[in-house]
């Protein structure tokens, strides 16, 4: 498991990608956060914790160990940039009940995690009445300098959107070889969050859920390769 | 005890009079095998019955069955309940109706009174419903079937008469984990019904003990059923296809046999052509269309094909309407066709029990010798025909062991098992244990199979309250809610497909646009029609298609006139030889005395092979090294199947990479493989810088081999069948999901994330010794490691020899796994950064 294993990685083996959203700017990493060094502001989305748990609730029994693997990226993330606030767009937990009936080791994780910065929890449809016990804030979105923070892209929504929800994957085609990774996808307007919780699946830029949220001419996929990102144009993808 | 029939028939006795003034009104005997197996079966036992196809085998399976339900008369009204009398399993859901149709004629005509029914997948659920109030005396029916009749609460009741249980077509039952799983549901059958007897019926196998074996409870020691063997009828005459074309050095397409397979279809009555994968299947058909200029009607006959396509096909075959089919494995076994005299097999047939079984389809009369050409499709395949041909002529079948069960299956068992009523875990593990392939079973394997069927089996303890079986005071262990029983009902089965979309048929109209509402094709994998753009063209269901995208659920495509389609590349299409092919393969290129059976080109291939190289001795394993272009090349010649091949390519590359070597890549074929890389390894070896013995020493299938097999997608692949059927996945079913893709990421995911948390789960374990066994070819590879130690022959050269042609024609063919997705990655950024500097 490539991200994963960068958590046990040095800071300069890990490549990263630069990209711009109404005129700030960004890196995306390839742990699957969006950091931005002026404001110290790092983001993340679809963390689907306790989505094992949940399946297990209803007959499913996944591996319990989802929560801890994804936590411990997110550790390597928080190290890596210490960053002042950290946004998690929403779809923080896979159920209502994740966050209550999470095992305390794990809250335990999170807590030490927020120590010492401000934390903001976005809302979204997987947990729409927000997080219980845990530190921080819950919000429906955030308005910050010239971005909006959603979990669910807004059809029409003004410049500077950053929202999650889709997952969005991309798919490059080569010489009758294709390659599918996560991807930050932007358009410099707005951008979606590659989904961050290691249970989570992805969907592919071409399907009919992203039209109409990017001009397609600028789109980039910034895909998330082994140890770094690697920043595709839309149009480039199919070669 | 065996009986071997060839004499006059006795015991006529035995039959009830209905049965006598039957085959007397009709002018026949009955078959001494009939007999003699009724003979058996009266004396309490189990019994194994062995004959070729057409030998009235069918007949014979249900003759005691049919004599005990005479001889009880017509079941009173207002008797009590009365069960199921005999159960007959076969593989395919048409076979079964099949026999339905074939039983009910003599039935009738002796006038017994009983009733036969099928009972599948496709049974209306009030039929169902009914059949469980009334059973029929006899039920036809499928493994999945009774895997979930022995799950229900009824099962005591319904099963509690049972006297017989046949298994038609037992050969090719048990090799797979569906025989696996019907071997447990067999132990289950025995428990609830103690007298009960088991009739196998299989055609000839290499090792019928094993066969007597998994028909009867392994509690006791040595047990095993009591065999009776037809012999085969009139031999076969088998040719190998003679052409005036060039053999062609590679491939799979039998292109230039296409003519000359075209002129034996119109010297023949009705001709079956068996080909090896479902895009060879297309390609043929194709290509057999192109040369129809007399209009014949020949028809395809695949898996993927929409299931009325196909029964329109078969019907149209069964009336003599049709002068030849294009088939795939779908037509391997059971149903009766009309007059079929020819059987052309295009390609190597890849183990001789298939290709007898195959040959078998044809004449359908003991007498006759049955006809059959095969169509090599390049030069090594000449060489494996030949070899095909001769274990045919000598009989030696080449089933695969039935193995170790499964321990995804035994989870699924367990917890049907839960479901059908509480039970012990002791009682439990010894009637598992008396299943064949479980006999082996520990029992601290047993015990972990079952808490990962109560909890997921997980080190972390966290889901014991959410508990699918739990023990209770009592000691059983009973289903905590109803929910679970529903789950595995709709879970059932071992048989797990890879996603696959529906291909509809549009039309373009002018302006471009598509309508909706033309015929769905059939059905193709996801995968394949993912890696399609708009405008690609592909060969389904015999034509050619232009893909239009994806709706949906739905694959479009329209009418293409393009003539260089892309093929379906289907999975599981490529077939590893089987050893004792290899073994054929290989004392035919050693002993020169036998090339005069060979096609001349194929002959003087080998002559000049001969004067420029060397051919290796039976027990040697030839290695070849030359440079070509800026490359050097190393080929081994091991025959041992592509499987083999690839697993030996991939610990060889990372050898020789760790021996500074520089590799760059492999590719194997069923023959041989080809490394290249940027050292002279012939110049290596000679001064010995690098040592071949240690190179091909057994101890790379120990860390290379758990290194290399937990990065390999194959095993990510064998984890989610062995997720699906252990129940950890559900399974999808039509409608419930868009697509199957959420089910192969999650799958994936989930084998990372367990992984890296609990390598040693029993799961995993699993995963671990199903890849080792089928997709990696471990064993085979382990003995042919053993078998050359000491017997390499190497032979430095200047260029490429005559044997090594073929495999140099793969390369670039077949894609090298590794970090060629990361360079991808990379190389489409630097367009990006390319295009931001021009702009």
């Amino acid at each position: 498991m490539a991200r994963l294993a960068l958590a046990g990685m040095g800071d300069e083996e890990i490549g990263a990608s630069v990209t711009t959203v109404a005129g700030v700017e960004f890196v995306c990493d390839p742990m699957g956060a969006l950091y931005c060094e002026a404001d110290g502001l790092l983001v993340v989305s679809d963390l689907h914790l306790e989505k094992g748990a949940a399946f297990a609730r209803r007959g499913q029994l996944l591996p319990p160990y989802d929560t801890h693997a994804t936590l411990k990226i997110l550790a390597r993330v928080m190290d890596r940039y210490r960053p002042k606030l950290v946004v998690s767009l929403g779809d923080n937990f896979h159920d209502r009940v994740g966050s209550s009936l999470m095992p305390a080791d794990c809250r335990t994780l999170i807590v030490e995690m927020a120590r010492g910065r401000d934390w903001i929890w976005i809302t979204g449809n997987h947990d729409p009445d927000g997080v219980s016990g845990l530190p921080g804030t819950v919000a429906e979105s955030m308005a910050f300098s010239a971005l909006t923070f959603r979990h669910e892209p807004a059809k029409g929504a003004e410049k500077g959107e950053i929202a999650g929800h889709l997952h969005p994957a991309a798919t490059l085609r080569r010489r009758e070889k294709s390659v599918r990774r996560p991807c930050f996808a932007t358009d410099g307007d707005r951008l979606i969050m590659p989904s961050f919780g290691v249970m989570t699946g992805g969907l592919d830029l071409a399907h009919v859920a992203f039209r109409g949220l990017f001009d397609q001419t600028r789109l980039i996929a910034h895909m998330i390769g082994k140890d770094r990102v690697y920043p595709v144009s839309y149009r480039g993808l199919k070669g | 005890m065996e009986t071997r029939i060839d004499g006059e028939p006795s015991g006529i006795d035995l039959l009830p009079g209905a049965f006598q003034r039957w085959f007397a009104a009709k002018g026949w005997q009955p078959r001494a095998h009939q007999l003699s197996l009724l003979e058996k079966a009266r004396a309490g036992k189990s019994v194994l019955l062995i004959a070729p196809t057409g030998a009235g085998k069918t007949l014979a399976g249900f003759m005691p069955s049919l004599t005990e339900l005479a001889e009880r008369g017509r079941k009173k009204p207002g008797t009590a309940f009365q069960g199921v009398h005999t159960l007959y399993i076969s593989p395919l859901k048409a076979l079964a109706v099949d026999i339905e149709r074939n039983l009910m004629k003599p039935v009738g005509e002796m006038g017994l009174s009983l009733t036969i029914e099928t009972r599948t997948g496709d049974t209306p659920q009030g039929k169902r419903q009914r059949q469980k109030l009334s059973p029929p005396d006899i039920l036809l029916t499928t493994p999945e079937q009774l895997a979930l009749l022995i799950a229900n609460g009824e099962a005591e009741r319904f099963f509690g008469d049972l006297r017989y249980v046949v298994f038609d077509e037992l050969h090719s039952l048990v090799t797979s984990k569906r025989g696996h799983l019907l071997s447990l549901g067999l132990a289950r059958l025995r428990r609830l019904a103690p007298n009960m007897q088991a009739i196998g019926l299989s055609a000839t196998v290499a090792d019928p003990l094993d066969l007597r074996k998994w028909l009867v409870s392994q509690s006791e020691s040595e047990a095993a059923a009591d065999i009776v063997v037809t012999p085969g009828g009139a031999r076969p005459l088998i040719t190998i296809l003679e052409s005036e074309d060039r053999v062609p050095w590679s491939g799979h397409s039998a292109g230039y046999a296409i003519p000359a397979v075209y002129e034996e279809i119109k010297a023949h009555k009705t001709t079956l052509i068996f080909v090896n994968t479902r895009s060879q299947a297309e390609r043929v058909f194709q290509e057999l269309w192109t040369v129809n200029d007399d209009s014949l009607p020949i028809a395809l006959h695949h898996g993927s094909l929409d299931a009325g396509q196909r029964r329109k096909v078969e019907a149209a075959m069964a009336e003599n309407k049709l002068r030849a089919v294009v088939a795939t494995s779908t037509l391997d076994l059971g149903i009766d066709w009309g007059d079929v005299d020819l059987v052309i097999h295009v390609g190597a047939p890849k183990g001789a029990s298939r290709l007898a079984q195959r040959i078998g389809r044809a004449n359908h009369r003991m007498d006759e010798p049955s006809r059959a050409i095969l169509v090599p499709a390049n030069r090594f395949e000449v060489l494996e025909c030949q070899a095909a041909l001769d274990a045919n002529y000598i009989n030696a079948q080449d089933t695969p062991p039935s193995g170790d069960g499964a321990l995804d299956v035994l989870a699924q068992h367990v917890l049907g098992m839960a479901c059908a009523e509480p039970f012990s875990g002791d009682a439990l593990y010894e009637e598992v244990r008396s299943a064949l392939p479980y006999a082996d079973l520990s029992r601290a394997t047993f015990d972990r199979v079952l808490d990962f069927a109560a909890t997921g089996g997980y080190a972390l303890k966290s889901y014991d309250r959410y508990a699918k079986i739990r023990q209770r005071a009592d000691g059983l262990w009973r289903v905590s809610n109803p929910q679970t029983a529903q789950q595995y009902r709709l879970n059932i089965g071992t048989i797990v497909e890879s996603p696959m979309l529906n291909v509809r048929m549009v039309r373009k109209n002018k302006l471009g646009s598509i309508g909706r509402g033309g015929p769905v094709l059939g059905k193709i994998e996801e995968y394949f029609l993912e890696s399609l753009s708009q405008g690609d063209t592909f060969l389904f269901s015999g034509k050619v298609l232009r893909f239009e995208g994806i709706r949906e659920n739905e694959a479009l495509a329209s009418q293409a006139f393009s003539m260089d389609p892309k093929v379906p590349a289907y999975a599981g299409g490529k077939f590893p030889l089987s050893t004792y092919l290899a073994e054929g393969v290989r004392g035919l290129l050693a002993d020169r005395s036998e090339w005069h059976r060979l096609p001349d080109q194929v002959r003087d291939w080998l002559e000049i092979q001969h004067e420029v190289s060397v051919l290796p001795r039976r027990d040697q394993m030839l290695i070849e090294t030359f440079p070509r272009g800026s490359r050097f090349f190393m080929v081994a010649y091991p025959f041992e199947g592509r499987l083999a091949h690839q697993t030996l390519g991939m610990l060889l590359t990372r050898r020789l990479d760790r021996m500074g070597a520089r590799p760059l890549g492999f590719v194997a074929t069923d023959y041989s493989l080809g490394i290249w890389g940027l050292d002279d390894m012939g110049g290596l070896i000679a001064k010995r810088k690098l040592d071949l013995q240690g190179l091909f020493d057994e101890d790379m299938l120990g860390d290379d081999l758990e290194a290399w097999l937990d990065e390999s997608y194959l095993l990510k692949r064998t984890f989610r069948n062995c997720a699906v059927i252990a129940g950890l996945i559900e399974r999808r079913h039509p409608g419930q999901e868009k697509t199957g893709r959420q089910v192969t990421v999650s799958a994936d995911l989930i084998y990372d994330v367990l992984r890296s948390h609990e390598p040693d789960h029993i799961l995993l374990q699993a995963t671990r010794q199903e890849a080792a066994a089928g997709l990696l070819d471990i064993q085979r590879l382990g003995a042919m490691l053993t078998r050359i130690r000491g017997h390499i022959l190497h032979r430095p050269l200047d260029r490429v020899s005559p044997l090594a042609v073929p495999i140099l024609l793969e390369i670039g063919k077949e894609s090298v796994a590794g970090n060629a997705s990361e360079s991808l990655l990379a190389e489409a950024a630097e367009d990006l950064i390319r295009d931001a500097m021009q702009g």
